[in-house]
């Protein structure tokens, strides 16, 4: 093991305990994801690549570093897209919990504060959202919708793109205790 | 136990929450209900914020606008200049019609004009999704909407309420990949359903390969499915071809061009009869179609034509022999009694009296043989072997001698009811 990689797997500040958010921020901030998503895209259609709702999800899940909070927070995230689409409830909710718990999980053993992990975790969780959620529509629902790799790992590269800043912003509201 | 769950909490916590998820979604689609309970929650937490949005972006935007318009106003200029020539041209033309092409306002006229009762709504907010084509709109239970309504435009139909909450409303798109739609074509009347493809076109399926679909053919809702009064335009079809067992016909939607902004819910519908022969969209207007001069401008003369062949001069004594007999050529059944060639001038003269077989001269005798083997007319055939001597030599004095008309001027039977149909107004729009 080098001493970069060494450096990667100590622990970090993005999940030290001391860091919290306000609890105020914890349901705007999401609430803001959701928001964008549905209203941004009537007017940018290019921007509908972006899912912002799992980003705020990845965020707290390595922010915090705890596997419950995380798979609660990815499931009401999750929970708040299905109502706002009109597939059955709990498809996005499983989804997204199993992003927050493994987020959390892997943010115990890597250095999440680097950005080139962070741009790696979030293009792969974002194509593991996107792979599972395809997945779940074909196995729970019969739906036969297409699954588009390449498409899919593109936009995974924006959103990890997107990513790097976006969590810069969300860590300047958390507050040190 | 105790120590399973403490080693193993996260995973544990993890298998219930998804278990629980599982369990939700099973019984939404085992019992087709939805849980409204965390709906409702989600949509009065977002909705109103879209509304605001939406209200901000309606009274700040133009301002935004009128700036950056005059950062680029130079390049912008120059590109004004261009398009305001073209535009100059459509605007004669649309001069009329342009006077209801304001969106609300061709809203309201097509509400007045309708026999339906709707609801005028604006679309405020998409749907999640990754797949799913759906909108939200600021009309809901409220204003009388309901589940299942359907949503149009004047141009054609939108989608479908799915989901009705008290200011606003879930519309679920004709793009979308779970849409569906019952829908006739204008021409033929063949009945088909429409389904969303999740991009800007629709599949018109459950259309037999031997069912006759023309592109640019127009389709109208059927009102099979009780969701879409009969008669509001779909769309237009882009592609048609057969398929292993069903037609694949592509369909652009009519009502979603230049997107989708306003829009009526139809709260009250009333089936209407598929215009017959008509464009779908009101806003076009067509022409008579050009008048065919060259079919007009040839003289009924008495005097017969230059023969140049031999081919035309054997197919102008078989038409003498048959008028001289009160014979028309290509009518009457196989098998009925054919004009008596042997009293043809040129075939008598050559043909000795005792022998009938032995003809002196081969060039008549061979074309002699060849009624008796098939009584049919030779037009067609004589046209295709000699077309540069058919084209000018007009017809004989008998102009509905089917003969004349298949020599002369191509297949008649084909051009005749094509007539008729140029003379109605085309079923595609101008554009096309």
């Amino acid at each position: 093991m080098t001493e970069y990689t060494e450096h990667l797997m100590i622990n970090t500040p993005r999940r030290d305990a001391a860091d919290k958010f306000r609890y105020v921020w914890l349901i705007i901030v999401p609430l803001l994801a959701i928001i964008s998503q549905v209203y941004i895209p009537r007017f940018f259609s290019f921007l509908a690549y972006l899912e912002l709702p799992l980003l705020v999800t990845i965020h707290f899940a390595l922010s915090r570093g705890a596997p419950i909070p995380a798979l609660l927070y990815g499931m009401c995230i999750g929970l708040a897209q299905d109502s706002l689409s009109h597939q059955p409830i709990g498809m996005f909710g499983i989804v997204k919990t199993l992003v927050g718990y493994f987020a959390a999980t892997v943010s115990l053993r890597f250095e999440v504060e680097n950005p080139v992990v962070t741009f790696i975790l979030s293009f792969f969780f974002y194509f593991f959202h996107q792979f599972l959620y395809w997945v779940l529509t074909r196995a729970l629902l019969g739906e036969s919708v297409g699954f588009d790799a390449q498409q899919t790992l593109m936009f995974g590269l924006l959103n990890a793109a997107v990513a790097l800043p976006l969590f810069r912003v969300l860590d300047k509201l958390k507050v040190a205790q | 136990m105790d120590f399973f769950l403490s080693r193993y909490r996260n995973l544990t916590v993890l298998l219930i929450v998804i278990a629980a998820q599982l369990l939700l979604i099973a019984y939404q689609v085992k019992s087709n209900k939805d849980v409204p309970m965390i709906r409702v929650w989600a949509v009065t937490a977002v909705t109103p914020a879209e509304q605001m949005l939406e209200i901000v972006r309606h009274y700040t935007w133009g301002f935004v606008e009128d700036y950056f318009v005059l950062l680029g106003v130079r390049s912008e200029n120059d590109k004004l200049k261009h398009e305001n020539g073209e535009l100059k041209i459509q605007n004669n033309y649309l001069k009329s019609e342009l006077s209801t092409a304001d969106r609300a306002q061709a809203l309201s006229v097509f509400q007045a004009h309708s026999p339906s009762t709707t609801v005028a709504a604006r679309v405020i907010g998409n749907g999640t999704g990754a797949n799913s084509k759906v909108v939200f709109v600021d009309r809901g239970s409220a204003s009388g909407v309901e589940n299942g309504m359907a949503v149009v435009t004047p141009d054609g139909i939108v989608g479908k309420v799915v989901d009705a909450y008290l200011t606003s409303s879930l519309v679920m798109l004709i793009t979308d990949p779970t849409f569906a739609a019952g829908v006739v074509s204008q021409k033929n009347h063949v009945h088909g359903t429409l389904k969303g493809q999740g991009h800007s076109e629709c599949l018109v399926d459950y259309v037999q390969n031997e069912e006759p679909v023309d592109v640019g053919e127009w389709f109208y809702t059927s009102g099979d499915d009780r969701i879409f009064p009969k008669g509001f335009p779909v769309g237009q079809v882009r592609a048609a071809r057969n398929g292993k067992t069903f037609k694949e016909i592509y369909v652009a939607p009519s009502g979603m061009q230049g997107g989708v902004e306003e829009v009526l819910i139809v709260v009250q519908g009333v089936h209407q009869e598929i215009p017959e022969g008509q464009i779908a969209s009101p806003g076009y207007k067509l022409l008579s179609p050009p008048v065919d001069t060259a079919a007009d401008a040839q003289p009924a003369s008495a005097a017969p034509p230059t023969l140049a062949t031999d081919a035309d001069r054997l197919r102008q004594m078989y038409k003498q022999a048959g008028e001289e007999q009160k014979h028309t050529f290509g009518e009457g059944i196989p098998g009925s009694k054919p004009p008596d060639f042997t009293k043809i001038p040129g075939i008598r003269a050559a043909v000795p009296a005792g022998n009938p077989t032995a003809p002196t001269s081969t060039a008549p005798a061979q074309p002699a043989a060849a009624p008796n083997a098939s009584p049919k007319p030779p037009g067609p055939t004589q046209a295709n072997a000699a077309p540069a001597t058919t084209a000018k030599p007009k017809p004989a004095p008998s102009a509905a001698s089917p003969i004349g008309d298949t020599g002369e001027s191509g297949p008649p039977k084909s051009a005749a009811p094509a007539a008729p149909a140029q003379s109605s107004p085309a079923p595609t729009p101008p554009n096309q």
